[in-house]
């Protein structure tokens, strides 16, 4: 439903043909800042973005869903805690847990929505150091066989900004215990840890591996000249992102 | 509590009882103008405009239209310099001049951007967080209120001594509110400056700059047009927040011996101006709103007034529609007050619909306040019973001008007769290679040259996806259009030393160097936005800086060809008689076809060659170096603008060709910073040597690495296009030595005569500073 009055389409996609077809939506709440970077990364990546308002009451079509970073409801309750009641939510959360799996990406705030909503579990406090934190981070990708990170190697290192207030992954040793075990941390911090995240902790799925959370921002390294080696010239490259929009576009073309 | 109530609810009654008739009736009732800072003259002014006593809801609407912060009636003599010294040139690509709510210039491919600078002072020193936070959310609806959906913020800040106590309560709280306001809205924060100075520890400089894009058709403008058309606010319910923040808060120099002035200070929801942002847009694009003014300063008494005084001229009001936060409000309170997150629009009865659909959509409160009439007056009713009964324009436009007396201040030839050079501080300066090493250390470590990420990473650079270039670099650089890649640049630059020394001269420096900044990254100067902070005008020496930096910078815009679209004055910057330095904070904005050309300010390219553009003359008055030694005096460095517009050709050409692999512009800290900057910016190295420098200037090794001589820049040039670069600058008559050259597998910055600087070592120097003083 929101606009992208000020922006043209980008056009200069060399991307595949072949998965223009695979639908991603793209919810907006009320407070949600980084949607159009979210369509724009899966129009980068060959999809086809679909803008989802939050109160609408069904999700179309779609073949997967974002949920986007930002401060829905300003996060002044705790982050995602009155989004995680919209409308839309409740069919999101049934179509992620029917045999369809659909396949949803909670990026910052998003991620806090799903934890919220207990599609994964744990939860998120402010960060330990209490400042918003905006930095160019290394990640490492500990599973690639979920529906987000089939395209990425097992081990690799990748480079995204983070930015967040309320980005320290808390849950109870047992939890955590349990998502080690099942290889459930998809993504972990490298070199240092920006929140002070449970073992260092950046990204979790569920258990089948379709619903996926993460605090720093893949849509925000989609793009040359716009991402981390442009702006902070950290290393790494500016789109090393893409492969979360990349994969699970690959996964439902391969699906279908 | 029965009691109470009962008791504030009779006295709100009797406020309300002071209509127009009552006030025709009762001449002689004593009204507190003093206590809403007015002064007898302008008192009698509005008796005589009236032709009665004010009631008490006109009196209040007066008095905060007829501030200094909302009616600018001691610089607005000496603002029309800006609307004045005009040329064809500078008309050419303006779409909206001063006046609105922002200046617009046109982007070609029908393409507008709007941008503007603006003070939040007094209220980021009284409650750092919230006044902070405020300014931005102030500055962003000044930005929609033109149609223009905002795109990044820039902020520059002036705080106190780096180790005063009280520096870290006002630097904590305005970074985390410019972040916690900024980081919410979604807007990606791109640049700004950080200086420490103790001339400003009683009052900090926090500046707010906004800059949106918009289609031409989008261009909306705050006025009230035809009659019978519909009158609404909408957004935050209207509470008891900053009554008298325009008055009393920026309008006053602070005193110890009143009572705090925290309650005058605006709370702001993010969250709220999200909300509205979103919502704005949406009317915009189904063209559902004739006029729209934000509410700011002065709240509903300025956007009333403003709104019909430039339309056709009338409004009814009933102002107990307007929704509150708090029911006791009298109607003066609710006229003042500056509750954040407020709009106000005009829509025509067939719209009525359509926009409350919208509202609906985004669960954004409204509330219909009355119609647009021709009656010429602004007519407000409480209850159906007038209480306000006036012309408009002598709210809004027709407000007290003063001709402040203003002379050069009798201590201005002593304190520039007294030069740097020789002085008692100048003693033992730098020479050999340890000390020349060890002062480019202490100088990038120093609390106004070092690392600013302390202060840039509780800022989101990333958001919008459309962010070519941030702090560090010169300029921020934000993409509009991603199909051509077409783009905006933005700097703010200010020198209050400089100023100090040379009122007139210190504004052009600044706007000299917004300018520079500017075209390093690449990007065509097109505007000015500035922002005036001095202190009080009725010290004639103050009024003379004020008076001096409004002609230099008016003066200067003729020659580099850029008009002034915008900004804002900041008074009464002082404490007791002890004013801050004048502090013109000049914006530039600059055009991009194509952001992926624009250029950043460190090296990459191994072997690439380091070239100096311009010449070096022996200016360290008013430089960080002698600021560092603690010596204020002498000259600030000479203007020279047909250079700083030969510069900026050359660097916009280099950008476009792909000549340049990168570019710094030299300014505070001078080579020495530039070449340090240049080498951290990517981690990569350099060898220099300055010798060919020294001998083509006449001055010294420590000259040519700390004066502050302005029109230069440091480019480093890869080696393929080093001829075709040299020629240009031939061609141009533009004086260029070769440097050095990038070294990448170094890790460090050697320069002749200089030992050698380890990047970690001067990484690690630079980047503590902040760190160990704030946490």
């Amino acid at each position: 439903m929101t606009e992208l009055p000020l922006i043209g389409e980008a056009v200069a996609v060399a991307a595949e043909p072949r998965l223009a077809g695979a639908k991603i939506g793209v919810v907006t709440f009320p407070g949600t800042l980084d949607d159009r970077d979210a369509s724009r990364a899966v129009r980068l990546a060959g999809g086809t973005p679909v803008e989802l308002w939050h109160g609408d009451s069904d999700l179309g079509d779609v073949d997967a869903v974002i949920l986007p970073g930002g401060f829905s409801y300003g996060d002044y309750l705790r982050a995602g805690a009155i989004a995680r009641f919209a409308p839309l939510m409740s069919k999101i959360i049934d179509a992620a847990n029917s045999d369809a799996k659909l396949p949803v990406l909670g990026i910052c705030n998003g991620f806090q929505l799903l934890t919220e909503s207990h599609l994964l579990p744990g939860s998120m406090i402010k960060n330990d150091h209490l400042k918003f934190i905006c930095r160019d981070q290394v990640l490492r990708v500990e599973n690639n066989s979920t529906y987000w990170t089939g395209d990425y190697a097992a081990g690799q290192e990748i480079t995204v900004p983070l930015k967040n207030q309320d980005g320290q992954y808390i849950a109870d040793e047992k939890t955590l215990d349990a998502l080690e075990a099942e290889g459930r941390v998809v993504f972990r911090y490298v070199g240092f840890n920006p929140n002070g995240s449970r073992r260092d902790i950046a990204g979790i799925s569920n258990a089948a591996g379709n619903v996926v959370g993460l605090m720093p921002h893949p849509e925000h390294a989609v793009e040359v000249g716009f991402g981390p080696e442009s702006l902070d010239g950290i290393g790494g490259s500016d789109t090393e992102g893409l492969g979360l929009f990349t994969s699970v576009l690959n996964k439902i073309v391969g699906a279908n | 509590m029965t009691e109470i109530s009962t008791s504030s609810i009779t006295e709100t009654k009797k406020f309300n009882i002071d209509t127009v008739e009552h006030a025709a009736k009762t001449p002689d009732t004593e009204l507190p103008w003093a206590e809403l800072g007015l002064k007898r003259n302008e008192f009698d002014e509005i008796v005589k405009v009236l032709g009665r006593r004010p009631t008490g809801a006109e009196l209040a609407m007066y008095s905060v239209m007829w501030s200094e912060h909302c009616s600018y009636k001691s610089s607005k003599n000496h603002l029309r310099q800006f609307g004045e010294k005009v040329t064809d040139e500078m008309k050419k690509d303006m779409l909206v001049g001063i006046g609105e709510n922002a200046g617009v210039t046109n982007l070609g491919d029908g393409w507008a951007v709007t941008f503007k600078i603006e003070s939040h002072n007094s209220p980021s020193f009284v409650e750092p967080y919230q006044g902070a936070a405020t300014g931005i959310g102030g500055i962003v609806r000044d930005i929609i209120s033109m149609g223009a959906r905002p795109v990044a913020v820039m902020d520059p800040l002036r705080f106190g001594a780096i180790d005063h106590p009280d520096t870290a309560r006002v630097m904590h709280g305005a970074v985390a509110g410019i972040g916690g306001y900024g980081n919410s809205l979604g807007l990606p924060n791109i640049g700004g400056e950080m200086v420490f100075d103790s001339v400003y520890q009683g009052n900090p400089l926090v500046n707010a700059l906004a800059v949106g894009v918009m289609r031409h058709e989008d261009i909306r403008l705050a006025n009230a047009s035809g009659k019978g058309n519909k009158v609404v606010l909408f957004g935050a319910r209207t509470g008891g927040d900053g009554i008298g923040g325009a008055s009393v808060l920026a309008s006053e120099s602070f005193d110890d011996t009143k009572p705090s002035k925290r309650p005058a200070v605006q709370v702001g929801d993010p969250f709220a101006e999200k909300v509205l942002i979103e919502c704005c847009l949406e009317l915009f694009k189904g063209s559902l709103v004739e006029g729209i003014q934000d509410l700011g300063a002065a709240g509903i008494s300025c956007a009333t007034s403003e709104l019909a005084s430039n339309g056709d001229g009338g409004m009814n009001v009933e102002l107990t529609s307007v929704l509150l936060r708090d029911p006791t409000l009298t109607p003066g309170e609710i006229l003042m007050s500056e509750s954040q997150e407020r709009m106000m629009a005009v829509v025509t009865p067939e719209n009525v619909e359509a926009f409350e659909a919208v509202m609906d959509k985004w669960a954004v409160e409204y509330a219909w306040l009355g119609e647009v009439t021709d009656s010429g007056r602004l007519i407000i009713t409480w209850e159906g019973e007038v209480i306000v009964d006036v012309d408009p324009r002598t709210v809004a436009h027709d407000g007290p001008v003063y001709d402040r007396p203003f002379a050069r201040p009798e201590w201005q030839d002593a304190l520039q007769a007294d030069s740097f050079t020789g002085s008692v501080q100048d003693a033992g300066r730098p020479s050999a290679p340890a000390e020349l090493a060890a002062a480019v250390t202490e100088l990038v470590a120093s609390p106004n040259m070092c690392d600013k990420s302390w202060i840039t990473n509780q800022y989101d650079r990333y958001v919008g996806g459309n962010t070519a270039l941030a702090f560090p670099d010169d300029a921020g650089v934000v993409r509009v259009d991603e199909e051509s890649g077409l783009g905006v640049a933005l700097a703010t630059d200010a020198n209050g030393r400089y100023t100090y020394l040379d009122p007139y001269h210190g504004a052009q420096l600044a706007l000299a160097e917004a300018y520079r900044n500017v075209a390093t990254s690449g990007a065509v100067p097109m505007a000015v936005s500035d922002c005036l902070n001095f202190g009080s005008p009725e010290d004639p020496d103050v009024m003379w800086q004020l008076a001096e930096a409004i002609r230099g910078l008016s003066d200067a815009c003729m020659v580099l060809g850029i008009p002034v679209t915008g900004g804002n004055v900041s008074l009464y910057n002082q404490t007791g008689t002890t004013p801050i330095h004048p502090s013109p904070v000049v914006a530039v904005l600059g055009k991009l076809d194509d952001v992926a050309r624009r250029t950043p300010s460190g090296w990459r390219e191994d072997g690439a060659a380091i070239y100096l553009l311009g010449t070096t003359a022996a200016e360290l008055d008013g430089s960080e170096w002698s600021n560092l030694r603690g010596h204020l005096g002498g000259l600030p460095p000479k203007v020279d603008l047909e250079a700083e517009r030969a510069l900026g050709q050359i660097l916009i050409n280099a950008s476009r060709d792909g000549m340049v692999d990168s570019a710094h512009d030299l300014s505070e800290g001078g080579l020495a910073a530039a070449l340090v900057e240049a080498s951290l910016r990517y981690g990569v190295g350099a060898r220099i040597a300055l010798q060919d420098v020294l001998d083509r200037d006449g001055v010294d090794l420590f000259t040519a690495l700390f004066s502050e001589t302005q029109g230069r820049a440091v480019v480093s040039v890869p080696r393929s296009e080093e001829v075709r670069f040299k020629d240009m600058c031939t061609a141009r008559g533009f004086e260029h030595l070769r440097i050095g050259v990038v070294d990448a597998a170094s890790g460090q910055l050697e320069i002749n005569g200089v030992d050698t600087l380890s990047l970690d070592s001067l990484r690690e120097a630079h980047e503590a500073t902040l760190p160990k003083y704030f946490g």
